[in-house]
């Protein structure tokens, strides 16, 4: 393999594993709370935005703010969950819509008067190392293993432990649940809250290589939906590998094509996906 | 609680529900006495799952209260009736398909109480069913029909009833594991657990009933011991075609 391509596979997985995060926090509410989260992205902006202030404010390493970050959007989305998803738990589809998008709107014109439109970001001191003719940035490097570390201690958390099982157990059959004595409704407020603390996590380790702004968060967003159809809407581990896929198509279609046109390559998976295999990759029907 | 005579474990006193504006029970009364199995018969749409997920929690009765060891529960949510020991094994079982076995009955143990004892209970429905030993680690979703029926009770089991309600068992077994289904309520009966039994199979859940109910259109209208219940003309009948 030249060492070309096997720069852009390392491009394209690390930028993958972010990707993954995001996913896999979008991918266990749909799964478990049943809700199509198109406020998403809009928690990713606002992690960005928090990582930023605590390093400008407090001189707080992006890094270091994870250990914020995380349980700080846990919360959040356990009370957005408490405050705004359970009122409509059992509203028609279309008002679920309309709740979550509403959501994402009102956040996005928050952070614009707040925060203006500015582009922000961290930069560290963290720089490039050179492998063997590899270019390979560290903050990349960075995120990268805090995605995948964070993912493989979730994955761990719903295979191990009561809680997790539970949660499993609900998305699978969710009136035998709640038969068997699982409180179902705090169950959705750990499953929002665990959703938005990973993608709250990737906010922090996406300050150091990009830029926050009030709508930063629906680009990624866009690749996330790609990223949880392509891995098959209700499996955590279709979201991993989900993510790395598109961020390698990303690398790949940026080198070969033009990064101007990854938006058009997503747009022709998306639809791939959906005449070819309608499930997903890893999907259950 | 009276020292002689059984006490009475479940009190339903004129329970209606409804679906939307469908009224799918209609002041249903009825009592279960400790150490009882009682039969709840009827035919499809009578109103008889509704009858229990309402019990459970998982349908909100419109009016009437419900009893359970002199507490009213009626409000109470699913999690928290499941705590007192009213445990409910579903029609068409709904194990969790892409689980082992053996998580299917930790899931069954998640109240408190019961998980606390998790191990010596998993010995106890591992004697009643050794298949489900073998079968540990297999996903509850690849069992066959019968073994999956048995995951079923066993996980319900675990969670320690004191009441436990089955919503037709013997649904689409074969004859040979149907015997042996009421074989296994009888058993689990002669340990002490009170049971309220569901079934479209009259004959034999009458036959190893205490007390019985017949349930038509949402109304109880014939209710009695056992084997009075049987030799009803009517029920004979419209129930077992003599
Ligand atoms: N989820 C539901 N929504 C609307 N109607 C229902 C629902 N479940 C049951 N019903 C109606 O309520 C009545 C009683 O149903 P059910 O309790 O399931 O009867 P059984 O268990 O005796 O077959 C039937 O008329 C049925 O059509
Ligand atoms: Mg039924």
């Amino acid at each position: 393999m030249s060492t070309a391509v096997l720069q852009l596979i390392i491009n394209g997985l690390l930028l993958g594993g972010i990707y993954a995060l995001i996913s896999i926090g979008l991918t266990l509410i749909f799964g478990v709370v049943e809700i199509i989260n198109f406020a998403h992205g809009e928690f990713l902006m606002l992690s960005m935005y928090a990582s930023y202030w605590l390093f400008q404010l407090y001189g707080v390493d992006p890094y270091v703010s994870l250990f914020v970050v995380i349980p700080a959007f846990f919360a959040i989305g356990w009370a957005v969950q408490r405050i705004i998803i359970q009122p409509i738990i059992h509203a028609p589809p279309l008002n679920q819509i309309f709740a979550t998008v509403g959501m994402s709107l009102v956040l996005q014109n928050a952070a614009l008067f707040f925060w203006k439109a500015d582009y922000r970001t961290v930069r560290t001191a963290y720089s490039t190392v050179s492998f063997s003719g590899l270019m390979i940035s560290t903050p990349r490097l960075v995120a990268f293993v805090f995605a995948l570390a964070i993912i493989a201690a979730l994955l761990i958390f719903l295979k191990r432990t009561y809680t997790g099982k539970a949660i499993r157990a609900l998305a699978q059959e969710k009136r035998a649940a709640m038969l068997m004595g699982i409180d179902i409704y705090r169950m959705y407020k750990i499953a929002f809250g665990i959703g938005i603390a990973c993608v709250g996590a990737a906010g922090a380790i996406l300050i150091p290589i990009y830029y926050a702004f009030p709508t930063v968060g629906a680009m990624f967003v866009l690749i996330a939906f790609v990223v949880v159809i392509l891995g098959g809407y209700n499996s955590l581990v279709g979201a991993l590998i989900g993510g790395l896929i598109i961020g390698m198509v990303e690398a790949f279609s940026g080198f070969f094509l033009s990064p101007h046109l990854k938006e058009a390559v997503y747009f022709v998976i998306f639809i791939l996906i959906l005449l070819l295999r309608p499930a997903g990759l890893f999907g259950r029907a | 609680m009276p020292i002689w005579g059984r006490s009475i474990l479940l009190d339903l006193e004129n329970i209606s529900a409804h679906y939307g504006d469908v009224q799918a029970l209609e002041n249903v009364s009825l009592r279960i006495k400790e150490g009882q199995i009682v039969s709840i018969v009827g035919s499809n749409g009578a109103g008889k799952s509704t009858t229990l997920n309402t019990i459970s929690g998982v349908i909100q009765s419109s009016s009437g209260t419900i009893e359970f060891l002199g507490k009213r529960i009626e409000n109470l949510p699913p999690h928290r009736i499941v705590e007192l020991g009213i445990v409910q094994i579903p029609e068409a079982r709904l194990l969790f398909p892409y689980m082992t076995v053996l998580e299917n009955l930790e899931l069954g143990a998640f109240n408190p109480q019961a998980r606390k004892g998790t191990g010596e209970n998993l010995e106890a429905v591992f004697r009643l069913f050794p298949v489900l030993e073998d079968r540990k680690n297999q996903l509850a979703g690849t069992l066959s029909g019968g073994e999956q029926q048995m995951l079923a009770i066993a996980r319900g089991l675990m969670a320690r009833p004191k009441l436990l309600m089955l919503d037709e068992p013997s649904l689409g077994l074969a004859p040979l594991l149907v015997k042996q289904v009421f074989e296994t309520v009888k058993e689990i009966n002669a340990q002490g657990i009170t049971v309220l039994l569901v079934e479209q199979n009259v004959f034999h859940s009458l036959s190893i009933a205490d007390e019985a109910y017949v349930l038509e259109n949402g109304r109880v209208v014939l209710g009695g011991q056992g084997k009075e219940i049987l030799s009803n003309p009517q029920v004979k009948e419209a129930y077992l075609g003599i």
